[in-house]
């Protein structure tokens, strides 16, 4: 087995026990990264001797005999909608095609107290709006179980490094599916904690309310251990939570019996394809097996929740996005007339077409006389979608689902057809409105490509997600199959 | 001809003397070199999210109490969404439907004797930057953007549209200054932009009940001038009514050098500010007892304060003129702390203090005479060390060099004369030079008596005590 | 129903100058979206209280301490043009 393809958790013992130095590792990442990126394109920038720096430091503390975090050494890449100082962060956006933020995002601090190895930054759909990486401004990432395919998004980039051995961990944000539908697309575990569980600053807002920034890894251990690194109260930001951080790694535990799993009868209806929720069934077997009581449940007001997603997240998004203007940071179009001209100007040459479109979509949800409507209607079917998740968690330790309607899509198939495209998030969306933690994992395959399992929880129970999570990989292993590149 | 009536609400911008911005930790200090007091928070970077100051809620609930207001419970703050180049993110956090304050009052002296006028709301929000031109807006070919202000919090104070003239609507301006001075929570000085006015202004016929349509001044830069763009706005409006015009609801800018409004008419564009909940912060639910402590911290308010003057022996009349302005008042209370003799304290300020002051056109916390100089000063007239004509003279050299009484009486030789035999010298010099008036005297012109003081005090160059010069004349007369 | 005046106007609020074929493209789309979340007018929200953040929070603070800022320097370097110290930008009106 190459270094690039192994955990976080195995790569520090072999750290630690001096078998491998973390320079090492890291060219082993580079080293496939440039075998690799021609065909998959997952990353928009690579800091590769920042990472040599980093890498060094750490091998410097090793052989000075000094005890190691989990996380240090370990190569990790950034979506690049995360602030990183002093590295490039573009959001995948031609506006932002030169920004250099001059300060750290509070996850990319609490990384480096890690002395984690930043690798670069991931490519993902502009300002994390879509579910295929095809709305970046760059170029798309191909998915590594099939370059015809999809990588999934909005945080592409990120869940294709771990795929393909170009990174052992990343980060990526989840709006409304972002982290969780590319982890399934992609075959690896992907997590969004509870909202206000990771800070958010630093993060580059898409949906204020609903984003949260979440790790990729390549089993459930090692999304433990990034949990442990990013998880905790921010002051910084005040959405988040001032709640104590477990150790999550306790979590990791080989039982679930007697715990219970609803599965949503909404989410294994007609919009998921045959195949997915065939192997999504078989999942379900295998808790039964593994002694976890299962019952079929309801959320009744899951239909509703795309259009509520569709509302609130664009409206925020416009207002978010206004600040891309051309003044302080970003693309500034050439020989304005005037300044109301630049700013037109700026944005409509910085913004790409999905970009506009929510914009529009959210200035119009926002304006005199549609705020009743379309913004505040939105806000109140949230909380009925909120009460149907409520009730549900007051019977079960965790919901089950697919976490995608279908397996990795072919590039171009969606793109002309907005409403298709939003249709790829409908198992995941509910978690954002709702601000409940949600996960993704491996659970098995259509043809050669993967099929995730989403597991939803009750607020800061992410050490829920773990166990199951944890308790099916143990007795299965699709997270062991790698694609052919 | 139609009688008109005009109609005038103001909104008032404060800002808040915290340490730092509203929602990031930069400063607020005034001044400093363009795009220094910005951190990635007030600048708007990509990524960046606000926390709220708790001192600006703190303060912004002392103004409520200080102005009467009603102090919500649940409050929250929104984003009002519009395009401007000193605003970083596009967006101004504000609040809108749920204000920290709201239906409050002021009491206001005006012709009619006092009146009540209604403030509707108190909201907090953060400023914005400052556009540096070359010559004005218009004409400059292009615009120079420093956001060392961007941050700084304001509360908005809405008055109801409760004034009738230009009058009312200065004092209203200055009364409101004095109390947000008093309570404490901002400088309010308008030539720094810490207070600014927005006025609305509309006529309409006598007896009819509708308002007509209104318009909105801005950039006034003294209550003045408040006052004058007002009186000015009205009778505008009545020329165009009664040339069978129409108003049009604008807003408009006072040309303080030609003393008239302007339109600010640029390309209309419907404002549409898209208000919602600033997903980014979360309500504040304001506890009863927290607003209790709030009002326990209250300082001493100008009403307290006058009661406080009528007591200690001063007119009503000298009670309100000295707490119109907290400074003033609070250069009172220190003088007093000294010398405890408010009438004749009260009487400097009111006389010399406040003439010279107009006469170079300086704020009371300018001026160079410290309030224990003043107090020193005054001791020295009691003493007999000088006399009250005389300490006119070192009083106004203490306020052009805010040099001590003592040395300004000691370098120029003021000391004054209560030797008794030094000046009954000179009173028998002057009886002597003048028999024509001490003849008058003795036929009984009592007046006669001052012209020969006059002579004695002209030869001691004022320094003889004048107690002593009327108490010897007098009995080498008699 | 989305009309092209619409699409115009909205675009003028989110400054962006949108082709003649943008325009089309939009107020379609738009259209398309807006019609699916009618859906949500079926649904009876009389008494159900808006939810704007997922987690009941309030009355978060920070104290009145000053920190660092950024330098003159750094505020400015994403500047796209500058002067001297501050930000440049064309003309207001």
């Amino acid at each position: 087995m190459q270094l690039y393809q192994m955990t976080a958790h195995e790569l520090h013992r072999l750290l630690v026990k001096k078998e491998v130095s973390a320079v090492e590792i890291a060219k082993s990442v580079y080293d496939r990264t440039d075998d690799l990126e021609r065909k998959i394109n997952a990353y928009i920038t690579l800091t590769k001797e920042k990472a040599m720096r980093q890498a060094e430091a750490v091998d410097a503390k090793i052989a000075a005999g000094e005890a190691i975090a989990p996380l240090s050494g370990i190569p990790v890449a950034v979506k690049d909608n995360i602030c990183t100082k002093d590295v490039r962060t573009t959001c995948a956006s031609k506006i932002l095609h030169n920004f250099v933020p001059p300060y750290n995002a509070t996850v990319m601090e609490k990384l480096e107290a890690n002395q984690a190895v930043l690798l670069g930054k991931t490519n993902m759909d502009e300002f994390a709006m879509g579910s295929s990486t095809e709305n970046s401004a760059y170029f798309v990432t191909k998915n590594p179980w099939n370059i015809e395919r999809v990588t999934g998004g909005s945080s592409g980039g990120s869940a294709a490094v771990i795929a393909a051995g170009e990174a052992v961990c990343s980060l990526g944000s989840d709006t409304g599916g972002s982290i969780r539908q590319p982890a399934a697309l992609c075959g690896v575990v992907g997590m969004k904690p509870t909202y206000g569980a990771v800070s958010r600053y630093g993060l580059v807002a898409f949906a204020s309310s609903l984003d949260q920034i979440g790790p990729f890894t390549r089993d459930v251990a090692d999304c433990a251990i990034m949990l442990n690194a990013i998880c905790g109260y921010d002051p910084k930001d005040s959405t988040s939570a001032k709640v104590g951080v477990p150790d999550y790694t306790s979590f990791l535990i080989n039982d679930v019996k007697g715990l219970k799993i609803g599965v949503p009868k909404e989410y294994m209806a007609e919009g998921i394809e045959p195949e997915v929720r065939k192997a999504i069934e078989a999942a379900i077997e295998k808790f039964i097996e593994l002694g976890a009581e299962v019952e079929e449940t309801v959320l009744p007001h899951t239909d509703y929740a795309l259009p509520t997603y569709y509302i609130i997240a664009p409206a925020e998004a416009s207002s978010n996005l206004a600040r891309y203007d051309g003044v302080r940071y970003g693309h500034r179009t050439e020989e304005p007339e005037n300044i109301v001209d630049m700013f037109m100007r700026t944005r409509s040459e910085g913004f790409g077409e999905e970009v506009k479109r929510r914009i529009m979509l959210g200035t119009y949800a926002l304006s005199a006389g549609y705020y009743d409507a379309y913004y505040l209607k939105a806000l109140k079917v949230r909380t009925l979608i909120m009460q149907d998740l409520e009730r549900a968690f007051a019977k079960y330790d965790v919901l089950l689902s697919p976490t995608t309607p279908s397996v990795a899509f072919k590039m171009g198939e969606k793109i002309d057809s907005p409403i298709q495209m939003y249709l790829s998030d409908i198992c995941t969306l509910s978690a954002n409105l709702a601000g409940i933690p949600a996960m993704s994992l491996p659970a098995g395959f259509v043809g050669n490509l993967p099929v995730g399992m989403q597991l939803m929880g009750k607020p800061f129970d992410e050490g829920m997600l773990l166990r199951f999570a944890y308790t099916f990989e143990q007795n299965t292993d699709f997270h062991k199959r790698l694609p052919l590149l | 001809m139609t009688r008109y009536e005009a109609v005038i609400g103001i909104e008032i911008h404060v800002e808040l003397k915290t340490n730092t911005k509203i929602f990031c930790h930069s400063t607020t200090e005034f001044g400093g070199d363009p795009n220094t007091h910005v951190c990635p928070v007030c600048l708007g970077l990509p990524g960046v999210l606000p926390v709220l100051n708790k001192q600006v809620v703190e303060y912004a609930i002392k103004a409520g109490l200080a102005l009467n207001c009603e102090i919500a419970e649940y409050s929250k703050f929104d984003r009002k969404n519009y395009y401007y180049p000193d605003l970083p993110k596009n967006y101004q956090i504000s609040q809108y439907d749920l204000p920290i304050c709201k239906n409050g009052y002021l009491e206001v002296e005006t012709g009619q004797g006092k009146k009540r006028i209604g403030i509707t709301r108190i909201h907090m929000e953060e400023d914005a930057g400052k556009l540096v031109h070359q010559g004005t807006i218009t004409t400059s070919p292009y615009s120079l953007v420093d956001y060392n202000r961007t941050g700084v919090p304001l509360i908005e104070i809405v008055s109801e549209p409760d004034m009738r003239s230009a009058e009312e609507a200065r004092a209203y301006a200055e009364k409101l200054r004095s109390v947000i001075q008093y309570a404490g929570v901002s400088d309010c000085r308008m030539e720094e932009g810490s207070l600014r006015c927005d006025v609305n202004v509309s006529v309409h016929p006598v007896g009819t009940g509708e308002f007509g349509t209104r318009t909105e001044i801005k950039n006034m830069n003294s209550f003045r001038s408040i006052q004058k763009a007002a009186e000015y706005e009205i009778e505008r409006q009545i020329e165009v009514l009664e040339n069978g015009g129409r108003i049009i609801q604008e807003t408009r800018t006072w040309d303080e050098n030609k003393g008239i409004t302007v339109s600010m008419r640029t390309k209309e564009e419907a404002q549409d500010y898209r208000y919602f909940p600033d997903p980014d912060l979360v309500p504040l639910v304001i506890e009863r007892e927290w607003v209790e402590a709030v009002r326990n911290s209250l300082p001493e308010m100008p009403e307290q304060r006058v009661a406080r003057y009528i007591e200690s022996g001063l007119s009503e009349y000298e009670a309100n003129v000295l707490t119109a302005s907290k400074e003033v008042s609070d250069y009172f209370d220190q003088c007093l702390k000294t010398y405890n003799n408010p009438k004749m304290v009260s009487n400097w300020i009111m006389g010399d203090l406040s003439r010279l002051l107009n006469s170079v056109n300086m704020e009371i916390c300018d001026c160079r005479v410290k309030p224990a100089q003043l107090a020193d000063m005054l001791k020295m007239i009691d003493s007999g060390t000088i006399s009250g004509k005389i300490a006119k003279t070192v009083f106004e050299e203490m306020f052009n060099t805010g040099k001590d009484p003592e040395t300004v009486v000691k370098e120029k030789g003021l000391v004054q004369i209560s030797d008794e035999s030094a000046i009954a010298a000179v009173v028998d010099e002057i009886i002597a030079a003048n028999p024509k008036s001490v003849e008058d005297f003795r036929n009984g012109k009592d007046k006669a008596i001052g012209f020969l003081v006059g002579q004695i005090m002209k030869a001691t160059k004022g320094k003889a005590n004048p107690q002593l010069v009327n108490k010897l004349l007098k009995d080498k007369l008699s | 129903m989305i009309t092209k005046a619409d699409v115009e106007h909205v675009a003028l609020l989110g400054r962006l100058y949108l082709s003649e074929e943008e325009k089309e493209r939009y107020t379609d789309q738009l259209n398309a979206i807006l019609e699916y979340a009618q859906m949500l007018q079926k649904l009876d929200t009389e008494n159900v209280p808006p939810t704007a953040h997922a987690l009941p929070m309030q009355n978060v603070f920070r104290e009145d301490c000053a920190g660092d800022c950024l330098t003159n320097e750094e505020v400015l370097s994403n500047a796209p043009e500058r002067e001297e110290e501050y930000f440049k930008v064309p003309k207001i009106i």
